[in-house]
C-alpha cells in the first residue's frame, strides 16, 4: 500500500519491471539500480518515467547525473532498524537537488514516518494497514524540531531568535 | 543550571505521549516484543534479569535540587526506593513496572527530565566534564556545546538508526574528568595560536570487547563548525558502518577497518559539502544558549576562612576536607565530591532519602545544583568554603562523607549478574568486598590515588581497561572467574590495562587486589608515586612475579 504524504492511498502509477523482462514503451517503470546502469541513456531516452530502486549500501552520487530526468527514487529499509536511506534521502533531496518521487520501501513502519519525511521522502510504502491509518497522528505528533533537515521546517534554535528580536522590536515601539 | 524553555518543555511532553501511545500498543499486541523493542530502547528502556529497567538522562550530568527531588519521588513510587548512577552520568531505575512507564516518564517531564537517547542505536548522552564551568583548569564551559549537541542530535530524523549506539563527551579542561578519549566521538576544547577557540577531534575510541582508543583526526575545527563536522562523522558512519554483526558495528570498528587517515577524509569531504549551510554555528544561536546557562551570584569570600582551620582540628573533618574537596575558580568557594562509594555498598546507589538529603544541602550550601561524575559520585559544584564544616556534618549524618575519592575503594562498577541479562559474572558483590578489604581510609590515603574498574562481562561496562586495576569478570564452564588488568587510564593519557596473568575465581579476586597492592607498594619509589606510575615505570612483570609468589 502506498501513502503520499498527506497520508493519503495512491495507485502506483510504477510498473516493476523484472531484470530479464522486456521495458514497456509507454509505461512508467520501476527498476533495478544494476539495469539502470547498465545502459542509462537508452533507458531515459523512452517516452514515459523512470523510476530506479536504489539499494542502501551503495552511494547516491552515482545517480547525481541522472536526477533531473529521473521520475522515482525508491529507497529501501530491508530492516526498521537498519537506517542508511535517510543519508541517502536527504543526500538526494538537499545535495543533488532530486525533485522526483522519493519513496519509501520495506520495512517501512508508523514510527518511521516522521523521520522519513523529514529527509525527504514523500511516498510510503506501508507494510501494516493499521499503520496507513495512524499516518496523520504519526507525522503531527511533534511541534518542535531541533534541527534542520530536507524538509526545510524551522528549528527551535531559529525559533528562539526569531522570537527574541520580534519581542526586543515591540518593546522598542512599546518605549519609542 | 541550563533552564528548559517552552519549546523544550513541548518537545520532552510529545515524546512522554508518543511513548505512552507506543506502551499501548504492546500491551494491546499490536506490536511484537521485536518490534517494541527498538522503539523502547530509543527512550531508555531495557528488559533485565527480573523487570525493566529505565535509564534516565541527566544530560552533561547538572541537575537542580528540583530535579534530584523528582528523582526520589520516582524512585519511591514506581521503583524500589533507591537508584543507580551511572559510569554516562544517568540514573537507572531497576524495578519499573512497563505499565508504569509512561506516567513515571510524566512525572520526570515535570521537572524537565527525560529518558530520550539514554539507549538504542542513537547518539546517547552527551557527557562532560563534572567540574564544567566550575573548574580552575578549563578555558570555557563545555556544556554550552553539549546542549547544543543534545539539541541537535535528539530525535535526528537521520540518525535515529545508526549501526550501533553512539557516545560523544567533551572536555574543556587541562586535565581530562570526561574520559573523551575512549568514547565514540571525542572534542577536547582548546585555543589555538591566534587565541581562537575550537575543538580537537577524536574519533574511533571505545571500550567493550574491542577496545580502542580514539584517533585524532582533527586537531583544529573551529568552533562554529562542530556541528557539521559532527554530522559529517555521523553521515560517514550511518552508510558505512558495519550492520552484519553487532560486535563490529561501532565507529571505533569502521576507522580500525579503514585506517583513521581514510576515514578523516571521508569525514571531510562530506564536511566540505554542509560546512557553510545550516549547521554553521550562529553566534547569535550560541549567545542565546550561552546565556540560558545561569550561574550562582557568589559572594566575595576570602580563601581559607578561619571557619575552615578551626574545624580542621577535627581529624574525621580534616581527612574529608583532603580528599573530597577540590579548588573553585572563585575565591572562597569549593567543589564538593559526594561518594556514592561508602564500604560494603554497591557502588553508584543512592536511597530517595540520600537524594531528597542531598537536595537540601544542595538548596543550602549548593545554589541548587548537582552534578553527577562518570565516577558515580555525585557534585556539590558551588561551596563556599566557609561552609564545609557544616556541610561535612549534614553529609556524614546521611551517610554521604565517606573521604574515600579517587581512592581504592572509590570503585566504579557494572550492575553485573545481579540485574543485567548480558552479564557473565557478578560485579557489585566483588566491589563490596573490595571496600571491605580496603575500609580503613587511613591506609587508602597512604595508597594514593587509584581507580579499581569492574565489568561483569566483555561489554565493558565498567570500564576496566581504562581501570589502574581493571576487573573482567568471564564464565569458564559455568563459573565466575576474573581477569586482572594493570595500568589502565581514562584521562588526556588514556591507556588499556595490561593482563597479570589467567584469571582468578571469584573467590580469589580481593586476595589477588589485595597482593598487588602490596606489591605497588614494595615497588615504589616514593610514597607520592601513585600506584599508575609505578606499573609505568616497571612493567606488568615485577607484579606478576610478587602476585604469583604470593599465591
Amino acid at each position: 500500500m502506498l501513502l503520499n504524504k498527506t497520508g493519503k492511498i495512491v495507485e502506483d502509477a510504477f510498473v516493476r519491471v523484472a531484470d530479464d523482462a522486456a521495458l514497456p514503451e509507454s509505461a512508467a517503470v520501476l527498476i533495478s539500480a544494476a539495469r539502470f546502469l547498465a545502459d542509462p541513456e537508452a533507458i531515459l531516452r523512452r517516452e514515459a518515467p523512470t523510476g530506479v530502486v536504489w539499494p542502501n549500501n551503495r552511494n547516491v552520487e552515482a545517480l547525481a547525473s541522472y536526477l533531473d530526468r529521473l521520475a522515482l527514487v525508491a529507497l529501501d529499509f530491508p530492516k526498521f532498524r537498519d537506517g542508511r536511506a535517510y543519508s541517502q534521502a536527504r543526500i538526494l533531496r538537499e545535495r543533488f537537488r532530486f525533485r522526483g518521487e522519493l519513496r519509501a520501501t520495506g520495512d517501512v513502519l508508523r514510527d518511521q514516518f516522521l523521520f522519513l519525511m523529514r529527509s525527504g521522502f514523500d511516498v510510503f510504502e506501508v507494510k501494516k494497514e493499521i499503520d496507513a491509518l495512524a499516518f496523520a497522528e504519526a507525522v503531527s505528533r511533534y511541534s518542535v524540531f531541533y534541527q534542520p533537515a530536507a524538509d526545510g521546517r524551522q528549528t527551535a534554535f531559529r525559533q528562539r531568535l526569531i522570537r527574541a528580536t520580534e519581542g526586543s522590536r515591540l518593546l522598542a515601539r512599546a518605549a519609542g | 543550571m541550563y533552564r528548559y524553555d517552552d519549546f523544550d518543555r513541548t518537545l520532552i511532553a510529545e515524546r512522554v505521549a508518543e511513548f505512552r501511545d507506543q506502551v499501548a500498543r504492546r500491551l494491546s499486541g499490536e506490536l511484537t516484543e521485536e518490534e517494541f523493542k527498538l522503539l523502547r530502547l530509543m527512550n531508555g528502556v531495557y528488559l533485565q534479569l527480573h523487570a525493566y529497567m529505565l535509564r534516565v538522562a541527566l544530560p552533561y550530568g547538572t541537575l537542580s535540587s528540583d530535579q534530584m527531588r523528582k528523582l526520589a519521588h520516582v524512585a519511591r513510587r514506581y521503583d524500589r526506593g533507591y537508584g543507580h548512577f551511572t559510569t554516562r552520568q544517568n540514573i537507572q531505575f531497576n524495578w519499573i513496572k512497563l505499565h508504569e512507564l509512561p506516567d513515571a516518564l510524566a512525572e520526570l517531564a515535570e521537572a524537565g527530565i527525560h529518558a530520550m537517547q539514554t539507549s538504542g542505536n542513537v547518539v546517547r548522552n552527551i557527557t562532560t566534564d563534572q567540574w564544567a564551568g566550575v573548574a580552575p583548569d578549563e578555558i570555557e564551559d563545555p556544556r554550552i556545546y553539549a546542549e547544543i549537541l543534545r539539541q541537535h542530535s535528539t530525535l535526528h530524523p537521520e540518525f535515529s538508526f545508526l549501526p550501533r549506539k553512539f557516545k560523544i563527551a567533551i572536555t574543556a579542561a587541562a586535565h581530562d574528568r570526561a574520559a573523551v578519549k575512549v568514547h565514540d566521538i571525542g572534542l577536547r576544547l582548546h585555543r589555538n595560536a591566534a587565541g581562537e577557540t575550537g575543538f580537537e577531534v577524536i574519533v574511533g575510541g571505545g571500550l567493550g570487547r574491542t577496545p580502542f582508543i580514539g584517533k585524532s583526526i582533527k586537531p583544529f575545527l573551529p568552533a562554529r563548525d562542530f556541528l557539521s563536522y559532527i554530522e559529517a562523522i555521523l553521515r560517514v558512519y550511518n552508510q558505512y558502518g558495519r550492520r552484519d554483526n553487532i560486535y563490529k558495528a561501532r565507529i571505533k570498528i569502521l576507522v580500525h577497518e579503514l585506517g583513521a587517515e581514510k576515514f578523516a577524509q571521508e569525514v571531510e569531504a562530506e564536511w566540505v559539502a554542509i560546512r557553510d549551510g545550516q549547521l554553521a554555528l550562529d553566534q547569535a544561536v550560541f549567545a542565546d544558549i550561552a546565556a540560558r546557562f545561569s550561574y550562582p551570584n557568589y559572594l566575595t569570600l576570602p580563601d581559607n576562612p578561619p571557619e575552615l582551620a578551626a574545624a580542621r582540628k577535627n581529624k574525621r573533618f580534616g581527612a574529608w576536607l583532603g580528599n573530597s574537596v577540590a579548588n573553585h575558580k572563585v575565591p572562597g568557594y569549593a567543589i564538593v565530591t559526594i561518594s556514592l562509594k561508602p564500604v560494603g555498598a554497591p557502588p553508584g546507589d543512592a536511597t530517595a532519602d540520600q537524594m531528597d538529603a542531598i537536595a537540601v544541602l544542595a538548596d543550602r550550601y549548593s545554589f541548587g545544583e548537582i552534578r553527577v561524575g562518570h565516577e558515580q559520585n555525585l557534585v556539590l559544584p558551588h561551596v563556599a568554603q566557609r561552609d564545609l564544616p557544616e556541610l561535612w556534618r549534614a553529609l556524614d549524618a546521611a551517610g554521604l562523607a565517606t573521604p574515600n575519592i579517587g581512592l581504592v575503594s572509590d570503585i566504579i562498577a557494572c550492575p553485573g549478574l545481579d540485574y543485567c541479562s548480558l552479564a557473565n559474572t557478578r560485579s557489585i558483590p566483588v566491589a563490596q568486598e573490595l571496600t571491605r578489604r580496603f575500609s580503613d581510609h587511613e591506609q587508602a590515603r597512604e595508597l594514593g590515588r587509584l581507580h579499581i574498574n569492574i565489568s561483569g562481562c566483555i561489554n565493558a561496562c565498567g570500564h576496566h581497561h581504562v581501570g589502574h586495576i581493571g576487573i573482567l569478570g568471564v564464565e569458564k564452564n559455568g563459573e565466575e572467574f576474573y581477569q586482572i588488568t594493570l595500568g589502565g587510564q581514562a584521562d588526556e593519557n588514556a591507556a588499556l590495562g595490561t593482563l597479570l596473568g589467567p584469571a582468578v575465581p571469584y573467590a580469589q579476586v580481593a586476595d589477588t587486589v589485595e597482593d598487588v597492592v602490596k606489591a605497588y607498594l614494595e615497588l615504589r619509589e616514593r610514597p607520592d608515586e601513585i600506584f599508575l606510575d609505578t606499573v609505568k615505570r616497571v612493567g606488568i612483570e615485577p607484579f606478576k612475579e610478587r602476585v604469583h609468589a604470593a599465591e
